[in-house]
């Protein structure tokens, strides 16, 4: 069997950082990454992002080494992505914040309104409902992070788990701080209001919940069809809190998150258009590469 | 804040506003001169304005009033162009290369002008005759004089080194000397704000929120602390990239 030779250089200094001798052809980018990690201990897989060319795209753990134009001497070049967490730590973290933060403001722990209203309870029934579906959104959130998502990368830039973090724990003590105030007004429309909000947010949490379930196992075909499954019932639940709730604060939270979702999901389409543009020439038999 | 520093590399060959790889076509350039023509009239107006107040009347107290429709005019263009312009060079082409950075920073200024302008001297009558509101007009109105008149230059591919050379050092003072008098502006309108609860909106009410308008200007205050020196010495920066050039050129020959 022939051997491959493999060797990394640094993506912009163009520095040699690795050379690999006898590299099984068919050795995968996440074998040799691991292998990159032994001579470089400080850059362990999760952070190395290997390319053919320095300013071209990450190649994938899975991609195995013959299969990729590269001669028997393969040349990669490596750059650092930075510290990176992984999605499931991100995504407990910013999801148990809201759950604990609104507990808080429910009870009405010291320092947060005037002594005199400390531990004590609202008296509107519809404040102990919202402290019960905001819990249960975000236990559900939790729940399906742990046992329901499959990620596709595992990891992302350290950085990114307090910006989000300060994201949802901001809104979230700000909504709470709201509807558990002393001085809280009940919705206009009183039971009425309250009662069709509970539908709307319970018709989305199990839409929510049902479509995790069902795409947990498919590879959906219509990608963007599936980015609005996601978020329309997000949106659903969200709207159905603040009719619930009649608080501005949890209205501009739902606001934001709806831009948020439509800027991701373009950014996702338009990454998925690019990813079937660029797709066909790398499989090109008519280009020679040369190395 | 007074002096922001819209594009960043290439600065040697001049600025056109938002920066583009790729030269604008006739109709744009013809568009953006129009617009640095008219927006360094408009400077102009209130610079003369303030000169002819100050002659009249001997003194400088007072003289918002002189100059108070063509400030809220100037920046009432550049907001109007500002969003529009934008869309056309980054929408209309997306291959123009407009560096992000200076569309941010100049977006941010006119947001903060607009802001001390309508939100803190217009809205809180007794800060209009303080004497910081007459240190930032001032710096605000040097500096957009120059720098507009180094955009129309510069589009015209004729500009004077001379404007060059006061664009990238005026604001070493002009700059703390406008956020000085923004900062004593908003300082002297907290007790007004405070006394008469302005903008601000208390609980109970039936959109359970509320806004502290005078902890707000505290809080605005505060952000200068770590956007002020950021801002600084990126122009600083500039100026090194932009100046240095010329000095290199001129020891070559």
């Amino acid at each position: 069997m022939k051997h491959y030779e493999v060797e990394i250089l640094d993506a912009k200094t163009k520095d040699k950082l690795c050379f690999l001798d006898k590299v099984e052809p068919n050795a995968t980018i996440g074998e040799i990454k691991s292998m990159f990690h032994k001579s470089h201990p400080q850059w362990y897989p999760a952070r190395q992002s290997i390319r053919l060319d320095p300013k071209g795209k990450s190649l994938k753990d899975e991609d195995v080494l013959q299969q990729l134009p590269v001669g028997t001497t393969a040349t990669f070049y490596f750059r650092d992505l930075g510290a990176q967490i992984s999605w499931v730590t991100v995504f407990l973290t910013e999801y148990t914040g809201p759950l604990v933060i609104y507990l808080l403001f429910y009870f009405r722990v010291p320092f947060i309104y005037t002594p005199k209203y400390d531990f004590t309870t609202s008296k509107h029934w519809v404040v102990h409902l919202a402290c019960m579906c905001h819990s249960f959104h975000y236990v559900k959130r939790l729940l399906e992070t742990l046992f329901v998502h499959r990620f596709s990368h595992g990891t992302m830039p350290l950085r990114n788990i307090f910006k989000n973090c300060t994201y949802y724990w901001g809104f979230a003590a700000w909504m709470a701080y709201y509807i558990n105030h002393p001085l809280y007004t009940p919705p206009i429309y009183g039971e009425q209001q309250i009662r069709l909000a509970l539908i709307v947010f319970l018709f989305c949490q199990i839409g929510n919940f049902s479509i995790h379930i069902a795409l947990r196992n498919l590879r959906p075909p219509g990608r963007f069809v599936t980015l609005w499954l996601f978020f329309l019932p997000q949106l659903g639940s969200w709207l159905g809190f603040t009719l619930m709730t009649q608080c501005l604060p949890v209205a501009f939270f739902t606001l934001v998150g709806f831009i948020q979702m439509t800027v991701w999901a373009k950014g996702k389409h338009r990454s998925y258009l690019k990813e079937f543009r660029d797709y066909p020439p790398l499989r090109s038999p008519i280009l020679p590469f040369v190395l | 804040m007074s002096a922001a520093a819209p594009g960043t590399s290439k600065a040697a060959h001049g600025e056109a506003g938002p920066k583009k790889k790729k030269g604008p076509g006739a109709l744009a350039t013809a568009y953006l001169v129009i617009y640095n023509v008219v927006m360094t009239a408009g400077w102009l107006v209130i610079a003369v304005g303030l000169v002819r107040a100050y002659l009249a009347r001997g003194s400088y107290h007072g003289l918002y009033y002189s100059i108070e429709k063509p400030l809220k005019f100037v920046l009432w263009a550049a907001e109007n162009s500002f969003f529009p312009y934008l869309t056309v060079f980054s929408v209309l082409s997306p291959n123009s290369g407009i560096v992000p950075s200076s569309v941010v920073l100049t977006g941010f200024q006119v947001m903060s002008r607009v802001f001390l302008t309508w939100a803190v001297t217009h809205s809180v009558r007794e800060v209009q005759s303080e004497d910081s509101v007459l240190l930032f007009v001032t710096a605000w109105t040097i500096t957009e004089i120059i720098r507009y008149s180094f955009y129309t230059f510069s589009l015209l591919n004729h500009l004077p080194y001379l404007i060059k050379w006061a664009r990238y050092t005026f604001f070493i003072v002009l700059y703390p000397m406008g956020v000085t008098g923004e900062l004593l502006t908003i300082y002297a309108a907290l007790p007004y704000v405070q006394k008469t609860g302005l903008y601000s909106v208390t609980l109970p009410n039936k959109y359970n929120f509320s806004f502290d308008y005078y902890t707000f200007l505290i809080l605005v205050m505060v952000s200068y602390i770590p956007l002020f020196p950021q801002l600084y010495f990126h122009m600083i920066r500039q100026r090194k990239k932009v100046l240095g050039h010329t000095e290199d050129y001129s020891k070559i020959e």
